[in-house]
């Protein structure tokens, strides 16, 4: 047949063996398959390096809005710089707002068919989601290096010694590692990408009503309490706290105890959402 | 027949507890049993079942019943080793628009345990037999649609699988993209690997297919040839229309003497028709015909039977009842 002819004649001159590689165990694969995932979501990043920038632009704004516009308007309570007291918030708010990242890149996935040729092949099915929880932190860790020399640029800085500062970012990527799996679940269950854009809805809120902008002892007596009990508000509390910016502390119990909450507020949320995620994962096969 | 390439015996699957209108199955004893090197055509509307069948039998979806064999394997017992041995397309092209078509490829052949080395160069080969080498460096966002299903398909083809799934492959292309799809899946079964083709066109089974399984409401309600289920419809039908009334019958003579059985004459709307085989010859002894006799006809052509005829014969309903 003339197909066949030409078949041969376009096969690439040296036949490739197509035997899967069968020497490693099952751990092995799960960790390089992992890797592999993590190394295709950096691929799209260098493609489009814009699309760190979009999520950079946010936080990069409300920096200048609130730091520069507001920033005068605003107190901080014990006294001290406005900016200095904003960008632990600022980082804080860029790891919250992160989820959003996940959910969408999820619910993007599943609607292309991609979850599904991966589930399709021989490749451990664990590395659809630990990839992406990989990948999430490295994409993190790059914008928290970003936003931290923005930050020093406009004269903030860290008092707080080098274990504590490591500390706080460490608190911060934790924050982003518990979200992780609520935007993995969330891009789940959602029906589509403009539904996951509809999350922005509860984020923002939820940004806004913690000590991120202003310190909840200078909220309305029922607001307050919820914004101190808002799991953004312990990171941000406690980063203050590490770095040595003002504004830390507060009166009640859970801004006394800011560095303790930004660990079990994390992995409370880790406890909740991770079984979720993975539950929600496998249901996709019934 | 050898040992069927997929086989399929009283599949049932029921959708998480909500009964659905119609039947609470998507899958109701499902059977199916597919040549080894052939393509099969898995033909019905819209939630027939198809997608749930091929996600089924692709180790996607666990079933409530019955049970299936790809390659030899049974999936619920053996998914990985079904997997090892399968490619799936499904109805979107499942491509990262972010990385070049290359990378796309090496990617999935990591993905697919073949190592660094032979992943690149399994892509590039695969690249130049699925035509893209050119475009191999651009990033898959710019490709056309017919190219993106063409990446689809290589990237389902790393392993030269035993047997690959295909789900409505040129779904919202346009009839360039479909005719490329269409090559490129000809050329895989020169290769030797079975193809299961699940598709709302009967064009597109006819053109594709030895073999074709027609899915209505979870089950197979008929397994035959592309000839034998036309056949059944009653194969191509030669139409003419008339301007003038009074000329049906003279019109009917002519048609009666090409066609294959009784001309059915439908007198309101001056409209005749009657299966032919010649077709080609039919139409042009028809219009010359027509033209001695000096009838003037509004309209004559050849009807090919579509997915609905076949549907309405089969079932005795249409297929958009389906979804109602």
């Amino acid at each position: 047949m003339t197909t066949a002819t030409t078949m041969t004649a376009t096969a690439a001159p040296t036949p490739v063996d197509l035997t899967p590689d069968t020497r490693h165990g099952r751990a092995y694969w799960a960790v390089v398959d992992c890797w592999n995932v993590v190394r295709r979501t950096l691929l799209n990043y260098r493609r489009q390096p814009l699309a760190i920038l979009w999520v950079l632009g946010f936080p990069i704004v409300s920096v200048l809005l609130y730091g520069f516009v507001f920033g005068s308007a605003m107190r901080v309570p014990g006294g001290g710089d406005y900016r200095e007291f904003l960008m632990p918030g600022m980082f804080a708010t860029t790891m919250a707002f992160g989820f959003m990242n996940t959910a969408t890149t999820v619910v993007t996935d599943v609607g292309k068919g991609v979850v599904d040729r991966f589930r399709s092949m021989p490749m451990a099915p664990s590395a659809v989601t630990t990839g992406r929880g990989v990948a999430d932190l490295l994409v993190a860790t790059a914008e928290l290096t970003i936003l931290a020399a923005t930050a020093l640029a406009i004269g903030w800085n860290s008092d707080g010694g080098l274990p504590a500062t490591l500390l706080a970012f460490g608190l911060l990527l934790l924050l982003r590692f518990s979200l992780i799996w609520v935007g993995v679940w969330c891009g789940l269950v959602l029906p589509n990408a403009e539904a996951a854009g509809a999350l922005y809805a509860v984020i923002f809120p939820l940004t806004m009503v913690s000590s991120v902008y202003v310190a909840p002892s200078l909220m309305p007596a029922w607001l307050a309490p919820v914004a101190a009990w808002n799991p953004i508000s312990s990171t941000v509390t406690a980063t203050r706290e590490l770095f040595g910016n003002p504004g830390a502390g507060g009166g009640s119990w859970v801004e006394q105890n800011a560095v303790l909450m930004a660990f079990v507020w994390p992995l409370a949320i880790t406890a909740v959402f991770l079984p979720l995620a993975v539950r929600r994962f496998q249901a996709l096969s019934r | 027949m050898d040992t069927p390439a997929v086989l399929a015996e009283g599949l049932r699957k029921r959708y998480g507890g909500r009964t659905r209108k119609g039947g609470a199955f998507a899958l109701a004893g499902f059977d199916l049993a597919v040549s080894p090197g052939t393509v099969h055509g898995l033909l019905g509307p819209n939630g027939a079942g198809k997608t749930t069948a091929v996600r089924v039998l692709a180790t996607l979806l666990k079933s409530d019943g019955g049970r299936a064999e790809v390659a030899g394997l049974d999936v619920a017992r053996d998914p990985r080793g079904v997997r090892a041995r399968i490619g799936l397309a499904g109805q979107y092209a499942a491509v990262d628009e972010g990385l070049t078509g290359r990378q796309n490829l090496d990617l999935f052949g990591r993905l697919f345990h073949l190592g660094a080395r032979r992943a690149r160069d399994r892509a590039t080969e695969l690249l130049d037999r699925f035509d893209l080498a050119e475009a191999a460096d651009k990033g898959a966002g710019t490709y056309s649609g017919g190219m993106r299903r063409r990446l689809d398909l290589a990237a389902s083809m790393i392993l030269a699988p035993d047997v690959l799934f295909l789900d409505e492959p040129t779904t919202g292309l346009d009839p360039r993209g479909r005719g490329e799809v269409w090559d490129a899946v000809r050329t895989l079964v020169e290769g030797g690997t079975t193809v299961l083709l699940t598709t709302q066109y009967l064009d597109e089974a006819d053109r594709l297919a030895s073999r074709i399984t027609v899915m209505d409401r979870g089950r197979a309600i008929a397994d035959d040839t592309p000839d034998g289920l036309k056949n059944r419809v009653g194969g191509d039908r030669i139409e003419v229309v008339v301007t003038e009334r009074a000329d049906l019958a003279a019109a009917r003579e002519i048609v009666a003497r090409v066609g294959d059985g009784e001309p059915t004459v439908d007198a309101p709307e001056r409209r005749l028709h009657a299966p032919v085989t010649d077709r080609v010859d039919a139409l042009t002894e028809v219009a010359r015909s027509l033209r001695d006799e000096r009838i003037v006809v509004e309209d004559i052509g050849l009807r090919r039977p579509s997915l609905d005829d076949v549907f309405l014969t089969l079932t005795g309903h249409r297929t958009d009842e389906e979804n109602r």
